[in-house]
């Protein structure tokens, strides 16, 4: 194990962040408010919300945590309850059988909050809009500040939209 | 003759299924098919309904076949009353086209959860409205148990579900699984639609199975046109699948490690996992390689700089894992958390035949590569690592010999790589059309229906999971509830594609 931790020292993998793109940043601006970006600071903690996604948007989620990524160095870190989060970070269609799940999640986390609605799904449905078990887009069920679209998006695509939404509330 | 034969030999031929036979069948030979399943003479490989009839795949001595019961009245005999794997897919029978089992011991719904405001959304429909009536979870009684309800939503990035533990202290009673929750209507989408849009739900039917789903849904529909992709598009899929298989292999042993607390693991096999993934974002177009097998053929080709750059990865990962796996076998605190834990019996194995390593870690030696060989794995040579402990730490390892298979794999794939065009054209045709296909997490078996005019008329995508989640379930009895993570995240079951 000591060779292996003493190799891990020769420097990191991690890589530049990507610049937030302009319409990422716009749609945050119309959405974050000048007093919750001064209480949100430089940190912020995220509840990721599977509502019906294939899984493909949590693989990539859960790469932003990998070595390449380290979403961490920018105060941004995943929580295991809503009841800590600033953000929550949903997936999926909604499905029928989710949403309650989805609402009670949303209610649970505190004020000031924001919605991060997460790839294709998840902007109004997808490829699953028209099924008799879905409910929707995640707008459908609950308030969404910033859409990321992407089938799934990749890790840099929802990196550069939190480093936007970092930008927009220090 | 053989089992099948003799199960075979009784029905009336389906015409245009290929490549194995279908045949309708009474209830009598019905009821025998199940009391080969009780004798354990051959295995449950799926069970699900179209409109009118009842389905039941068996598999014995590598061969596969389908057995059709039509039931006018909605009624057909419970398979599940006598061979526990059939009960959630009879669950679901019920839910989605409203045919009673009959006999069936547990009758609850399985993936309604009343909430679509449409009973039978598959059958006969029903609208239904008001409140979703309260679940009834199974009973356990005693002096000082206590329930521990987790989810739908978890603590972790992982898709949702219901645990309901009941416990004594840290021992686990019982663990009840409640699922359905991301039921997207997969089925009843497909019903109807092209082959390019079906591919695509096919696609996203389990997003890290994304490649072996589609290789099984292309694999059906070109059965059932009676074509076979050009042999190029074969060895890229099977690339692919091996490019799949590796990430999600290293990603579940890190996750694992994780799980017992040792993140050293998981970050160096993130790193390979992230690797892999990045080469198929470039070579492929899609990280997750989503959308790049089609019905005749692949998307996608590899150029001859990626071959090349696919050559130096496979080198590094090897490289870069040897030390890995000596870490994770000589690290002593890690091994105290997955040798013993969460133990699935080979007898057990045996009953609900769970593909993949679930199985394979519990004395099974099926792998569809190998027992039902597909092209160009018929060409290609590799093993299939088999264990007997069942236990996490078997889970582990079969994982790790089997990252070894796929390396030489794809070295095998580009050395062979054929020149041909990558698709072929699909003939609008009607016909029946079933693959078997080696994802990942183990086999996944498709089964499509396709109308004159190209059209899908059904198409059945059955994941692995269906008969590994109730072994879950199985192995964490009378183990502490903290080891539940590690349990589970070495079965790593799909949510998504058992909802579908």
């Amino acid at each position: 194990m000591r060779k292996i931790l003493f190799q891990s020292l020769r420097g990191p993998l991690t890589e530049a962040p990507p610049r937030p793109q302009a319409e990422d940043a716009a749609e945050l601006a119309r959405a974050l408010e000048q007093t919750a970006r001064r209480r949100l600071g430089r940190s912020l903690s995220i509840r990721q919300v599977d509502a019906g996604s294939c899984n493909g948007c949590e693989l990539e989620i859960h790469a932003l945590a990998n070595a390449f990524y380290d979403l961490e160095r920018f105060g941004l870190h995943f929580v295991a309850s809503p009841r800590h989060a600033d953000v929550l970070m949903v997936t999926g269609p909604v499905t029928k059988n989710m949403r309650e799940a989805l609402e009670r999640t949303y209610r649970a986390t505190p004020d000031p909050k924001w919605v991060i609605a997460v790839g294709d799904c998840a902007f109004n449905g997808g490829v699953f809009a028209a099924s008799y078990a879905v409910a929707g887009g995640v707008s459908d069920v609950i308030p969404v500040d910033l859409h990321l679209r992407g089938c799934p998006p990749s890790p840099t695509d929802l990196l550069r939209g939190l480093i936007a939404l970092m930008e927009n509330s220090s | 003759m053989t089992t099948l034969q003799t199960l075979i030999a009784e029905g009336v031929p389906a015409e245009n299924h290929r490549p194995f036979p279908r045949v309708r069948v009474t209830e009598s030979t019905w009821r025998k098919a199940i009391d080969t399943l009780v004798g354990e003479r051959c295995s449950l490989l799926g069970l699900w309904a179209t409109p009118g009839s009842v389905h039941l795949v068996l598999c014995a001595e590598n061969n596969i076949a389908v057995l059709s019961l039509d039931c006018p009245a909605g009624r057909f005999p419970s398979v599940g009353a006598r061979h526990a794997p059939a009960i959630r897919p009879e669950r679901t029978i019920a839910d989605l086209y409203g045919f009673e089992p009959v006999g069936a011991n547990d009758t609850r719904p399985w993936l309604d959860h009343g909430r679509w405001g449409v009973k039978h959304p598959l059958g006969t429909r029903q609208p239904t409205s008001g409140a979703p009536a309260p679940y009834p979870f199974l009973a356990s009684e005693g002096e000082s148990l206590h329930q521990i309800p987790v989810g739908p939503v978890h603590a972790g990035i992982i898709e949702p579900g219901h645990f309901r533990f009941t416990a004594n202290g840290e021992t686990v009673v019982r663990l009840e699984e409640r699922l359905g929750y991301v039921h997207k209507g997969i089925e009843g989408l497909m019903a109807g639609a092209s082959l390019t849009d079906a591919a695509k739900f096919a696609g996203r039917t389990s997003g890290d199975s994304t490649v072996a789903c589609a290789f099984a849904f292309a694999r059906a529909v070109e059965a059932a046109v009676g074509i076979e992709a050009p042999p190029r598009a074969t060895y890229l899929r099977a690339l692919m699948a091996e490019l799949e298989r590796l990430a999600n292999h290293f990603g579940d042993i890190g996750a694992i490690c994780n799980d017992a607390a040792f993140a050293l693991m998981h970050a160096h096999c993130g790193v390979l996992r992230e690797r892999v993934l990045r080469f198929a974002g470039k070579a492929f177009g899609h990280r997750l390689m989503m959308d790049c097998v089609v019905p005749g053929g692949v998307g996608r080709d590899l150029a001859s700089e990626d071959a090349a750059a696919l050559r130096r990865l496979i080198g590094m990962l090897r490289d870069d894992f040897e030390p890995l796996v000596e870490l994770y076998d000589r690290t002593a605190s890690l091994q105290d958390r997955t040798v013993g834990t969460g133990i699935l019996t080979i007898e057990l194995a045996r009953r609900f035949a769970p593909g993949g390593y679930v199985g394979r870690a519990a004395g099974r030696t099926f792998d569809a590569r190998k027992a039902l060989p597909y092209p160009p794995y018929d060409a290609l040579q590799f093993e299939v690592p088999s264990r007997q402990d069942g236990d996490v730490n078997a889970r582990v390892w079969i994982r790790i010999d089997e990252v070894g298979q796929s390396l030489s794999l794809i070295g095998q794939i580009l050395d062979a790589l054929p020149d041909s065009p990558l698709q072929r054209d699909v003939p609008p045709a009607a016909g029946e059309g079933m693959a078997l296909v080696e994802g990942f997490r183990g086999d996944v078996l498709a089964s499509v229906r396709l109308a004159g005019d190209g059209r899908i008329e059904h198409c059945h995508l059955r994941d692995p999971s269906w008969f590994q989640w109730p072994l879950v379930e199985a192995v964490i009895e009378g183990n502490i509830v903290a080891d539940f993570p590690l349990c589970n995240k070495s079965f790593n079951c799909s949510y998504s594609g058992h909802d579908l």
